[in-house]
């Protein structure tokens, strides 16, 4: 086993931070003293196994379950034990596991509801831009959420976290159940958001080929605890994790 | 009786009688029967009856049993003829049934009800199964009633205009007597209170099973103000619902994180407990005995009597009319329309403004709505909170109304009945209530001769909705902006 190569990425650029971590569902501990950071415009992915802990991360940077030891700090600023709804009012937004999108509300409401806390100003201006990265959500705006498909409703749970104006945006497996034509394309999105946008991205996934490929850096989350970091590129190469997570090659 | 026996041996689906067999289903009908009559030997064949000093003695009702035996019987036989393709057969048993039950002396009027209900419900169950043929297959029923769903829809705001119209000038109609005032009444009240509790349950999602609670609170708060302080009814107005606001949040505080069905227990517990203090604090709330001598509400403080009390005019003279009782009926009934329009418009606002949306959105998915900054708390209490307060204006309404309140008035079904309401009307949906408090007030109360058979029949009419219309009379949701077809967005 190596050693975890861990990328020195502390000072001004650091966007969040994530120090020794320890995570609790009761008294199961899902999280044992997790370290990493993102920096300002990076694209930096958390891949593991199916319950590894890569959610419960995830959903720790955002309050709900709040970590029992350890510090979150989002641009300097310890948002360890803040209520959820604050945290993400501060610039974070999340596109949650299983996409989570308002299914008996339109897709132009689901939207509005993304704003919620935005300046009004900006919300024609932020409805064009996601129309324009998602020309499908345009085409369906009245469209009750949940009669959209998988792959829209991925795209709508994307653009609601766009509308209010991130400067993180966090990923929680945007490729969960999609076909791999639809992976491709969200994971284009991504890029172009990472790219055009200026939206720093902390993507969670278990499809470590294609969020390997895209990411500038990954950690690789092992039984709650991370066990490689590194450039995507190097993890992609790194034969453990070839062996690990990428059997069966790309999919 | 939904026992399960084994179904006779035919192809599932076939569409022909052909391989119909009859002996096994009338083996299974007859094995329903006797099962039947094993079940009801001991509810129904014999029950004991005290007989003072003879001590407690049976009572044999074994020929009700036998006739209740034998209409089970023919029921399964003519349920599984529908299902095997004999809908002749099912629709004869059904109108023999019937018929015999309005023709024969039967043993008991329950039975005549219940075996007539039979037979009605089999004559439909053959009358789906031609329609079904007729119109070629369940796809063209759909097709039908989708396409007309889509005509209803387009029509809702006429038919909302068309009855808020004939609400305005039903008081001035040649039938509107007494009876037909207080049944106006009536039913605006649940339309109001349905309106309140659509949004706690409607829009938000939270089941609330003792709204009733605050419909007391709010008529208390009317009573005590007006008969021991003397505050008229339009101070007390905007207490009341402030009061009953206040209980909301009260309530919404300790079930914050429950959801479900922990929620209703929790709700259902709470309207219990007001319940109670008001039957056991005697002090205050005059107990089981209630409180009399209510003032009715006043035009600018002049009150509606035939004779003014001392230092107050009355209606007629103010106006100088002749005297009518009906005066009081007329003007209490547009007081609650008014209240009732009042619900209504604040929740159409409410719905478009960030906090409506979120309600919306929390009943959708809490935890996305956190995920998008919203603080499921504060839309929780205000929900809680709103909600309340209407049925506080209600509440006050009612004593008003009724110048006399007793706990007995603020029992669990009449949340039940208000859940119903708003369950029936389409959860959410503001047209569908008035629907709902029409079809579960308006009928009951026309239906009073049916006597006791009017909650059967009340469930009945609920069990056929919730069959027909799963999701509620209306269950289309109206999105809370409406944009350019075109897209522009
Ligand atoms: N709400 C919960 N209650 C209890 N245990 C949980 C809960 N959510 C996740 N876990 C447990 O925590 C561990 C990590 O889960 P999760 O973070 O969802 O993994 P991943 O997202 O990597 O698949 C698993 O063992 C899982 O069973
Ligand atoms: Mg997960």
């Amino acid at each position: 086993m190596a050693e975890p190569a861990l990328v020195e990425v502390r000072g001004v650029a650091t966007m969040l931070e994530v120090r020794g971590i320890e995570t609790f569902y009761g008294a199961i501990q899902a999280l044992h003293g997790v370290d990493l950071a993102v920096r300002r415009g990076e694209i930096v992915t958390l891949i593991g196994a199916n319950g590894a802990g890569k959610s419960t991360l995830l959903m720790t940077i955002c309050g709900a379950p709040q970590a029992r030891r350890g510090a979150v700090l989002f641009e300097g600023n310890d948002i360890t034990r803040l209520p959820t709804h604050e945290i993400m009012r501060r610039g974070i937004a999340q596109v949650p596991e299983g996409r989570r999108i308002f299914a008996r509300m339109s897709v132009f409401e689901n939207l509005q509801m993304g704003a919620a806390f935005a300046d009004p100003a900006h919300f024609a201006a932020d409805l064009e831009r996601v129309y324009t990265l998602f020309p499908r959500l345009k085409e369906r705006h009245q469209q009750r959420g949940g009669t959209l498909s998988g792959g829209e409703q991925q795209m709508l749970a994307i653009g609601r976290a766009l509308m209010s104006r991130p400067r993180l945006l966090l990923l929680d497996e945007p490729s969960l159940g999609l076909a791999p034509l639809i992976v491709r394309q969200i994971f284009e999105t991504i890029r172009a958001i990472a790219r055009d946008e200026g939206v720093t991205i902390f993507l969670v996934e278990q499809n470590a080929f294609h969020a390997l490929r895209l990411a500038d850096r990954g950690y690789v989350l092992v039984n709650g605890r991370v066990k490689m970091a590194g450039s995507g590129a190097e993890l992609l190469a790194n034969p453990e994790v070839r062996a690990a997570y990428l059997e069966g090659g790309a999919h | 009786m939904a026992v399960a026996t084994a179904r006779p041996a035919a192809p599932a689906g076939a569409p022909t009688g052909a391989t119909f067999d009859w002996p096994a289903a009338a083996w299974d009908a007859l094995v329903t029967g006797l099962l039947a009559g094993a079940l009801g030997l001991f509810m129904v064949g014999f029950r004991t009856t005290d007989y003072g000093s003879a001590g407690l003695q049976f009572e044999y009702h074994l020929v009700d049993l036998l006739v209740a035996c034998v209409a089970i019987f023919l029921g399964r036989l003519a349920l599984t003829a529908a299902a095997n393709g004999w809908p002749l057969v099912t629709f004869v048993i059904g109108a023999a049934l019937l018929a015999a039950a309005q023709g024969l002396k039967l043993p008991s009027s329950f039975l005549t009800v219940v075996i007539s209900m039979i037979g009605v419900a089999l004559m439909l169950r053959a009358l789906w199964v031609w329609l079904r043929r007729s119109s070629g297959g369940s796809a063209a029923i759909a097709g039908l009633s989708s396409s007309m769903g889509q005509g209803t829809q387009r029509l809702y705001p006429w038919f909302g205009a068309a009855l808020l119209a004939f609400a305005v000038v039903m008081p001035f109609l040649p039938f509107a007597d007494q009876k037909v005032m207080d049944l106006g009444i009536l039913i605006l009240t649940y339309v109001m209170l349905g309106w309140g509790l659509n949004i706690v349950v409607g829009l938000a999602g939270l089941l609330d099973l003792g709204y009733v609670a605050f419909y007391a609170v709010g008529a208390y708060a009317y009573a005590l103000l007006s008969t021991q302080h003397g505050w008229s009814f339009w101070i007390c107005l905007p207490v009341a619902g402030i009061l009953a606001a206040m209980f909301g949040v009260l309530l919404g505080f300790p079930v914050l994180r429950l959801r479900g069905d922990y929620l209703a227990i929790v709700t259902l517990g709470f309207g219990e407990i007001v319940k109670i203090v008001l039957q056991n604090w005697v002090d205050f709330t005059e107990g089981p005995a209630g409180i009399g001598g209510i003032p009715g509400p006043t035009v600018l403080g002049h009150v509606f009597a035939e004779q003014a009390p001392e230092g107050k005019t009355t209606f007629h003279e103010w106006v100088g009319i002749e005297f009518s009782g009906n005066h009081r009926l007329i003007f209490l009934y547009f007081v609650i329309l008014v209240l009732a329009l009042i619900t209504n418009f604040v929740t159409m606002r409410l719905r478009r403004l960030p906090v409506g949306r979120a309600w919306e959105a929390l009943r959708e998915d809490e935890i996305a709505c956190q995920a998008l900054g919203i603080n499921p708390t504060n839309t929780k209490l205000t929900a809680f909170a709103i909600g309340a307060m209407f049925a506080g204006f209600a509440g006050s309404f009612f004593a008003a109304k009724q110048r006399f309140i007793s706990p007995e008035s603020f029992v669990f079904i009449e949340s039940a009945i208000i859940l119903s309401i708003v369950v029936l009307g389409g959860m959410g949906s503001q047209f569908g209530v008035v629907l709902a408090a029409i079809l579960l007030i308006g009928l009951p109360e026309w239906f009073r001769d049916l006597g006791q058979y009017r909650m059967l029949a009340f469930g009945l009419a609920m069990v056929l909705i919730m069959v027909f219309k799963p999701k509620g009379l209306v269950s289309h949701r109206d999105p809370t902006v409406r944009l350019h077809p075109a897209g522009a967005g």
